[in-house]
């Protein structure tokens, strides 16, 4: 590493650090250190999992168990907005599915992932718990009900800092 | 001298008042999650500055969602005069016109309200009476009674309206297997899905005299068309409270965790809040009500998993582990949570003990059918005219819920389908629909109330792409922990695919039943052991399209398209 690169990581670190220390409920896991961590800088980089062995006097290795099994959870820094679109059954039955096409097509992508400017990042979800309003997306975990495939991609386009 | 819930009951009462008493109007707006997908937060802001800018004395405040989804957004106006008036499906840009004509001049918009309820009984221009509407009569409300009256966060509100008088009652005037016995006499049983006798359940934990012993609550809730656990929690969270620390009590527990998932943040700031202010009002903690008992209680969030909400994936979970479920036994009442005695609770189980502790277990056993007490509380979403949630007694139709509560198909024709709690239960045809909501019909039919969601398919829904849709679900959220359930959801849903790429043949039925069978027997947990449900009562409602599709009989560009579909697969590392 350059020493820019380990200077940015040991920041980041210390970030991490505080916010580990930081939460306030009484039982403190693993699995509360990391959606700790992810709510606050939204993704786990190496830094979290490591700074979590050492927090929660864990392993790596153990650590990587939980991280990888919640879908949730990150490893690469996501775009500057999160959307979530449900394909959850009710969602499917009143048109997620061509949500999610004219979502990918606004984004310019295929399946789960940011966009190629790197803005967005969309995410599959099983159900948003808004069912009686789908199909429901959502944005940084804002609901919106009621899509068409237009506003949808509207809302994508929009998010991209495109006009629609 | 007065005791200390006397002293929060005065409180409570004076808050009320000022609220529903004062010559202020009060603007309630319907929030929870719906309401926010309905866009109910700009509802708020816009009726917020219309108040400040006309000058007008009236209260605004987010309350919780009524239920009738379909509204949303929904506002409703108290005037000092009683009467109050309901509006449905509210722009933003109509509250200064609301505002100036019915708080200002006293003229409410009857062309846009859609009912009245109270005011001195010359009703309101020609509105119907809240409670004429079938959706509102129809509805027995026990553990959503609050739903749209109260403000979540305010804990006096709570009390205001009969809140806590339970958990007074259960401290100073029951011992704890007074309590385990009026629960078991009420016939409450489990609405988490297996519909186990909750009294019964209480009764395995409590004899134990270990020093530490934990309650839990289960709000994990992934099934899609499901939403009255954190709808409860969202709405009226001091229920839940109250129910868990009661349960805390009756089987001498000294901590309760209410588990959520992750991302759902109004049910999360909801429990959060309401259990702060437990703890502020010595509702929670050392010595509750000025008694010898104690009781702790905390949220605890999970990571998204499905399985998680399996009772002792659920327990790995809070332990900050990989949920995935352990063997059993040992049970959880002998070693569950970091291997103490333990309970487990659905929401909704927990939300109804308050009430029955209230009112006795004579008056819930008279509501429902012999077998099942109580109500249930149906999640209606898909092509229903009116979706919402709705508690009804135990014992409606399937078709009364569906014609009367609601209003019967939005879109198309008729309702063909429906999947009935969640995606491990199964789906129903027409013949089904006159079957009575109760467990034990219900699971006659092949079918199960389980989480209480109902999902409603039109005509137009074709059964093997909404059976892909479930088993794609249930391939995506297996734990992984035993291979007839990780690899047979993957199997399963392959022959999906086939079937829906018209690439099907006749043996994969008979190759669908047997990686059926093999779930079921060879499984570890439910998700696995019921895996095949959704196919097996789609044979017997919708056996010959089934049959259809593995003929090659599909054109290409018919149904399904091309027959590609970008649902997500995939198995967990
Ligand atoms: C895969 C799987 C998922 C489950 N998810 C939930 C859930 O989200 N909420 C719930 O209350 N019960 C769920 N259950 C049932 C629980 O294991 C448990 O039976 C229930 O929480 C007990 O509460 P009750 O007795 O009040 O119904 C699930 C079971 C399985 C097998
Ligand atoms: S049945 Fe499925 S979900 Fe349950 S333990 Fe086995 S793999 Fe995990
Ligand atoms: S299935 Fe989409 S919000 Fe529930």
């Amino acid at each position: 590493m350059t020493t820019a690169e380990t200077e940015q990581s040991s920041k980041l670190r210390e970030q991490i650090r505080q916010v580990l220390n930081a939460q306030a409920q009484p039982t403190i896991t693993v699995l509360s250190s990391l959606i700790a961590v992810q709510d606050s800088i939204h993704y786990l980089p190496d830094e979290a999992i490591k700074e979590t062995a050492t927090f929660c006097g864990s392993t790596i290795n153990e650590v990587w168990s939980v991280a990888s099994f919640y879908t949730n959870f990150r490893f690469t820094k996501p775009g500057d907005k999160t959307l979530d679109v449900c394909w959850g059954p009710s969602c499917h039955l009143v048109g997620a599915q061509q949500i999610l096409d004219s979502v990918h097509a606004a984004l310019e992508i295929k399946e789960e992932g940011e966009s190629p400017d790197g803005k967005v990042t969309l995410k599959y979800n099983t159900c948003l718990g808004a069912c009686a309003q789908g199909p429901v997306i959502a944005i940084n975990h804002h609901l919106i009900g009621k899509q068409t495939p237009e506003s949808a991609a509207k809302i994508a386009r929009e998010l991209r800092g495109q006009s629609s | 001298m007065s005791t200390p819930f006397e002293d929060l009951q005065a409180r409570a009462a004076k808050r009320w008042s000022e609220l529903t008493e004062g010559e202020s109007a009060w603007i309630r707006v319907g929030g929870g999650t719906s309401g926010q997908a309905a866009g109910a937060d700009a509802v708020l802001e816009a009726f917020k500055s219309s108040v400040e800018s006309t000058g007008v004395n009236a209260n605004v405040s987010m309350v919780s969602a009524m239920g009738l989804m379909y509204l949303e957004p929904q506002v409703d106006i108290l005037m000092p005069n009683g009467a109050r008036v309901y509006y449905g499906n509210v722009e933003p840009e109509e509250a200064k016109a609301i505002v100036e004509q019915h708080v200002k001049e006293g003229k409410p918009l009857t062309e846009r309200a859609f009912a009245y309820s109270g005011g001195d009984g010359t009703g309101v221009g020609n509105l119907p009476e809240l409670q004429s509407m079938p959706m509102v009569s129809l509805q027995q409300r026990i553990a959503t009674r609050n739903f749209g009256d109260t403000d979540p966060h305010d804990l006096l509100q709570y009390v205001a309206n009969g809140g806590y008088t339970a958990l007074n009652r259960a401290l100073t005037e029951m011992t704890p297997a007074e309590i385990v016995d009026e629960v078991k006499a009420a016939g409450l049983r489990g609405r988490g899905g297996a519909a186990f006798p909750a009294g019964v359940k209480w009764s395995f934990l409590a004899p134990s005299d270990a020093p530490v012993k934990y309650v839990l609550c289960n709000c994990e809730e992934g099934d899609p068309g499901a939403f009255n656990d954190k709808g409860i929690i969202e709405n009226d969270p001091h229920t839940l409270v109250e129910g868990l620390i009661i349960n805390g009590y009756a089987t001498r527990s000294t901590h309760g965790y209410i588990f959520i998932r992750t991302g759902h943040e109004l049910p999360i700031e909801s429990a959060r809040k309401a259990i702060a202010a437990a703890y502020e009002a010595g509702l929670l903690g050392k010595n509750i009500l000025g008694t010898d008992f104690s009781f702790d209680m905390e949220v605890s969030l999970t990571g998204d998993s499905y399985v998680a909400g399996e009772e002792t994936a659920l327990m790995e979970a809070i332990e900050g582990k990989r949920s995935t479920p352990r063997f059993k036994p040992p049970f959880p009442a002998a070693a569950g949570l970091w291997q103490k005695p333990t309970n487990i609770n659905n929401v909704k189980t927990l939300a109804y003990v308050p009430e029955i502790v209230r009112n006795g277990s004579d008056w819930f056993k008279s509501i429902g059918t012999e077998t099942t007490s109580g109500t249930a509380i149906v999640c209606l979403s898909g092509h229903i005219t009116y979706p919402g949630m709705y508690e009804v007694p135990m014992g409606m139709t399937i078709r009364e819920v569906l014609e009367k509560v609601g209003g019967g198909v939005s879109v198309g024709e008729r309702i063909k389908v429906l999947q009935a709690g969640g995606p491990l239960n199964g789906l129903l045809g027409e013949d089904a629909f006159d079957t009575m909501i109760d467990f034990d019909a219900m699971s006659a039919a092949g079918a199960s109330i389980g989480s209480g969601g109902i999902i409603v398919g039109n005509e137009t829904v074709n059964v093997v792409d909404l059976l892909r849709s479930l088993i794609a679900f249930n391939q995506f959220e297996s734990c992984g922990k035993c291979f007839p359930c990780r690899l047979g959801n993957t199997h399963m849903l392959e022959i999906l695919d086939r079937m829906c790429q018209n690439k099907a043949k006749s043996a994969d039925l008979a190759l669908l039943e047997r990686v059926g069978t093999s779930m079921k027997a060879g499984s570890l947990c439910g998700h696995g052991q019921l895996g095949f449900n959704p196919i097996a009562s789609a044979l017997k409602y919708f056996g010959d399209e089934i049959k259809s599709c593995l003929a090659g009989e599909i054109a290409p560009g018919g149904v399904f398209g091309d027959g590609t579909m970008i649902l997500p697969t995939r198995t967990r590392p």
